[in-house]
Parts: structure tokens; C-alpha cells; sequence
């Protein structure tokens, strides 16, 4: 069948099989290889990707659930100035506090943070984040990224919410910190409300 | 090759059911999608992700029920006020189902419809006395969940039938919950033992309550052995009371997650535990 989407901001059609995983689509069908494959299994977040605006395994999702939906990948976390690209400020921190080694885990993790960077550390039903979400609005509410959290809340609230991307090599405590650094270069203004440079 | 229906109200998703019975019901496909690419391929598929109005949430104040629309995503759950006010064993339940990617996508219509043993919001729809509601051409019925679920991942649900919402009565104030989850890990992991109660205290003393357990048996379970046996006891005798009468009323296996003894022991506890936690 042919899905029409909107891939990292940009109207895209490809013609494939509906059962097929998107994981396979972008990586196979579209040559946006940034999305990695871990389990196939739901398990370790690898292939995270914005489906609507929320985060979701792309080898769970059936290609024919696309059509007509927004898809974000990790390779439409950066922005371009003048032909240049500028890392997201997760990104950024990953690669300066050393949260990734082999990078499988990677590319999930910056997804996932990034958006929970543009919607803020809430955890879910904790009431930072309140409203019933449905898929397009989530990231509409421009939380702050710490959302008035302390230093120890938002580390349980970043362990919390990255828990679906399981990392085989850096235990986790860089990437935790990273996501902290990241977050708060937001709070502080320097990559503007989204974590993008502005 | 696989058709592709997606139906945009739930009347055109039943007409598609009733004609098309080798499709594939799919919604968040958290369970349907694991390994796709390892399997063959479909006849056709019926999408409900995002089936309008399917993931609505709100209150039958006549009824006293909430109403869960079966797409509602465990996200969708977990943050809506009216479950956390009303069901909070449910939204708690929702907050333990995988991880936040699991969440975005799972819906409770789908964790009722697989109806595995180790089903996370199972026990809690049993100790809520919530009831389903079924949608086919043939009309709407509705169905105490406690007779849904017939045995090891069979179901009451008719071939063209979808669930189209989840009724929870609302608690009384003075119905306390209790929910437990007992896995290896707080997220992304399967139950080893799943326990959820409604606890109806009066003078200090127990007048009813619900237990239901998930992961202890081929289908989530009541157990009437354990709610009869608490009745006019004060907490503290209760929890004795409901912990020796587990032993009785199970009989869980053992299998790659955990020990039958494991099991067993575990459930004593959390038996004592939804009790003694009363005062
Ligand atoms: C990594 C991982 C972790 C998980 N962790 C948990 C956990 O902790 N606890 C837990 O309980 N579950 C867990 N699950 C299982 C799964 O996420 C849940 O059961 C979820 O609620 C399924 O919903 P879905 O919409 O994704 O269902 P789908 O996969 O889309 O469908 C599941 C089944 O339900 C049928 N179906 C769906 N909607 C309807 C409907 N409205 N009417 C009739 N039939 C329907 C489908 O045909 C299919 O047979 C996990 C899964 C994964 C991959
Ligand atoms: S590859 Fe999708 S969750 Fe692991
Ligand atoms: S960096 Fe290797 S899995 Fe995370």
C-alpha cells in the first residue's frame, strides 16, 4: 500500500507492505539507517522513534499505522543553519559526558530524551504533564524541562522515563547525566524551550 | 499481500470484523507486532490505533462507571484524572506495564483481548467488579469481566465481537485499593505475582473485599476462599486470615520467571499485605 507521511517535518510516500515494521520502512525502504535494531522484541527501546509526537518501538509498529502520522527519527533531531548542522542539545551532552560507547543504544535514547526534554521531566501521572494526551497535543504544553523538579527527583524521574532503553555498556549513570545536562542547557535558555538551538 | 482496513468510527470497525473474520484486530500492537518480521504475514489487517473516539474516557454518573475506551493507551490511562480519582489501582497499574514506549502505544482493549495470565490490569478489572463492554453488527452487550476471561488465553469474546470499553464501577470512599506488582525488574518486566483488592472497612472491621491475583494460575483469578475468610476481622486478623487461606486457593506453576514455592510465598505476602497495610 502506499503510505503518505510526515517524516522529520517532511511530506514522504513510500509503497510497502502494511504488516511490514516501520523499523524495516525506515531503515530498508526510506535509507534512514540512524534507527537501530536491537530485539525486534519491544524490550530495549533501540529503534525508539516519535510516532504523533510520542515515543514508540518502531519494530511494534505496523507500516500501514503511519499513513497519514507524523514520524520523527533520531535523524530529525538536529536542525541546519546555513547548511550546517546542529546537534540537539541531547546530542550534545551524550557525546560530551560519554553517554554512549558502542551507540546501539544511542540514537533510542536521544529520542526518547528529546522528548522528554520538550515536554518535561514530569513523570507520567505525577501531575506535571496532566491532560489526556492524544498522540498529537503531548508536546504542545511547553513544561520546563526540570518542571520546578530537584537535582534528585529529576534524576529518578530520567531513570524512570528512560527505562524502556536498556544499554549494554555505559550503566547508565552518563546517560542519566547527560539527559540532566541537556536539560538544563534548556532550563537555562541556551538552546531555546526545545533543546534545539534557536 | 496483506489488505490494510482502517476503519474510522467503531461502526465501520465492527462491519469490517464481521466481514473480514481472518483479519488481524490490531491497536497498539505491543503484543500482535513482537517479532512480525519472523512471522507470516497476514491476510488483511483491521488498524483501530486511533480509532475515533475509541480512546475516550469519562464518567456515567447515572451508571456510577467509568468508561474506558478500549484504544485508550496506558499512557492515556495513567494521567487521566478520573482514574487516578476514581480507579487509582488502575492507573498505578498502568504506570508498571513495560516502559514509557510500551505505555504510548498499549491499550487496554488489547491487554483484555490478549487476555495472557500475566495481564497487568486483569486482577485489578476482577477486584474492581469492572464489567466490558462488547460491540458487534449483531448490537452492544455488556459482560461482568469476571466471565470474559474462560480460561488460558481463551476468551468470551465472539468471533465478529471487538471491546469497545472497559466499565469500572467507582469505588465507594470507604472502599480502600490495594495493587501490587511483584516482577524482576520495575520496568519492562513480566510479573512473577500480581495482586489487586478492594477492601470495603466498616467500624475497623473488614465487611467485604475483592482479592484477585494475576500470574498465579492459567487466567487471572478471584479468590472467594480469601474474601470469605476476612470478613468481620480487624485488619491485623485479617492479613493472618487471607495469608493462611492462599495456600487453598492456588496452585501456581513453575516456569522460566519464577518457582511455583516462589510463587506461593509471594502471594501469602501480599495476601497479609493489602490487610495489614489497612491500618
Ligand atoms: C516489552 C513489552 C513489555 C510489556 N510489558 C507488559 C506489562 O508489564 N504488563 C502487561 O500486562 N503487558 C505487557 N506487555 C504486553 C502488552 O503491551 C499489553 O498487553 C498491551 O496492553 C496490549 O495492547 P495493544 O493495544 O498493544 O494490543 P495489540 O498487540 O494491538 O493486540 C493484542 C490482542 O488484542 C486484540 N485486540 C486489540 N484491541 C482489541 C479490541 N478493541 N477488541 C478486540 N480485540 C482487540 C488483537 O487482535 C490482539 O489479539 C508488554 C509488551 C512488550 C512488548
Ligand atoms: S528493537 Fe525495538 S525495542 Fe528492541
Ligand atoms: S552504548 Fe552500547 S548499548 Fe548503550
Amino acid at each position: 500500500m502506499k503510505v503518505t507521511l510526515t517524516l522529520n517535518g517532511q511530506e514522504a510516500a513510500v509503497e510497502v507492505p502494511p504488516w511490514r515494521r516501520l523499523l524495516d520502512v525506515l531503515r530498508d525502504d526510506l535509507s534512514l539507517t540512524g534507527t537501530k535494531e536491537g530485539c525486534g522484541e519491544g524490550e530495549c527501546g533501540a529503534c525508539t522513534v516519535l510516532l504523533d509526537g510520542e515515543p514508540v518501538n518502531s519494530c511494534l509498529v505496523a507500516a500501514g499505522q503511519c499513513d497519514g502520522r507524523a514520524v520523527t527519527t533520531v535523524e530529525g533531531l538536529a536542525t541546519h543553519r546555513r547548511g550546517e548542522e546542529i546537534l540537539h542539545a541531547v546530542q550534545r551532552q551524550l557525546v560530551a559526558c560519554g553517554g554512549a560507547q558502542c551507540g546501539i543504544c544511542t540514537p533510542g535514547i536521544a529520542v526518547c530524551a528529546a522528548h522528554l526534554l520538550e515536554r518535561g521531566l514530569g513523570a507520567p501521572g505525577d501531575g506535571a504533564n496532566d491532560g489526556a494526551s492524544d498522540g498529537a497535543g503531548v508536546g504542545a504544553q511547553a513544561a520546563l524541562p526540570l518542571a520546578g523538579k530537584s537535582e534528585a527527583e529529576a534524576r529518578a524521574a530520567v531513570r524512570e522515563l528512560l527505562a524502556g532503553n536498556i544499554c549494554r555498556c555505559t550503566g547508565y549513570q552518563l546517560v542519566v547525566e547527560a539527559v540532566l545536562a541537556a536539560a538544563r542547557e534548556v532550563a537555562d535558555g541556551d538552546a531555546g524551550a526545545t533543546g534545539r538551538p534557536s | 499481500m496483506t489488505a490494510y482496513l482502517r476503519p474510522r468510527s467503531l461502526a465501520e470497525a465492527v462491519a469490517a470484523r464481521a466481514a473480514e473474520p481472518g483479519y488481524l484486530v490490531l491497536a497498539g500492537g505491543t503484543d500482535l507486532m513482537v517479532n512480525a518480521n519472523h512471522r507470516p504475514a497476514p491476510a488483511g489487517l483491521i488498524d483501530l490505533w486511533r480509532l475515533p473516539g475509541a480512546g475516550e474516557i469519562s464518567l456515567d454518573a447515572e451508571r456510577g462507571q467509568l468508561a474506558i475506551g478500549a484504544g485508550a493507551t496506558w499512557l492515556q490511562v495513567q494521567r487521566h484524572p478520573l482514574v487516578v480519582r476514581h480507579a487509582a489501582i488502575l492507573a498505578a497499574a498502568a504506570r508498571e506495564i513495560g516502559a514509557l514506549q510500551i505505555q504510548a502505544r498499549g491499550t487496554i482493549g488489547g491487554n483484555v483481548a490478549n487476555s495472557s495470565p500475566v495481564g497487568d490490569s486483569l486482577p485489578v478489572l476482577l477486584a474492581l467488579e469492572a464489567e466490558l463492554e462488547l460491540c458487534s453488527v449483531r448490537g452492544t452487550r455488556r459482560l461482568p469481566y469476571r466471565e470474559f476471561c474462560t480460561g488460558y488465553r481463551t476468551t468470551a469474546l465472539g468471533a465478529d465481537e471487538l471491546v469497545s470499553a472497559v466499565l469500572v464501577p467507582v469505588a465507594a470512599p470507604a472502599v480502600r485499593l490495594f495493587w501490587r506488582k511483584v516482577g524482576t525488574r520495575r520496568a519492562q518486566s513480566i510479573s512473577k505475582v500480581m495482586a489487586a483488592a478492594a477492601i470495603h472497612l466498616e467500624d475497623g472491621v473488614v465487611r467485604r473485599a475483592t482479592v484477585a491475583f494475576g500470574a498465579v494460575a492459567d487466567r487471572p483469578v478471584r479468590l472467594a476462599g480469601v474474601e470469605a475468610a476476612v470478613v468481620g476481622l480487624a485488619p491485623a486478623q485479617a492479613a493472618e486470615a487471607a495469608r493462611a487461606a492462599v495456600a487453598g486457593a492456588i496452585a501456581p506453576i513453575s516456569d522460566v520467571r519464577s518457582t511455583s514455592d516462589y510463587r506461593l510465598q509471594v502471594a501469602e505476602n501480599l495476601a497479609a499485605r493489602m490487610f495489614s497495610e489497612l491500618s
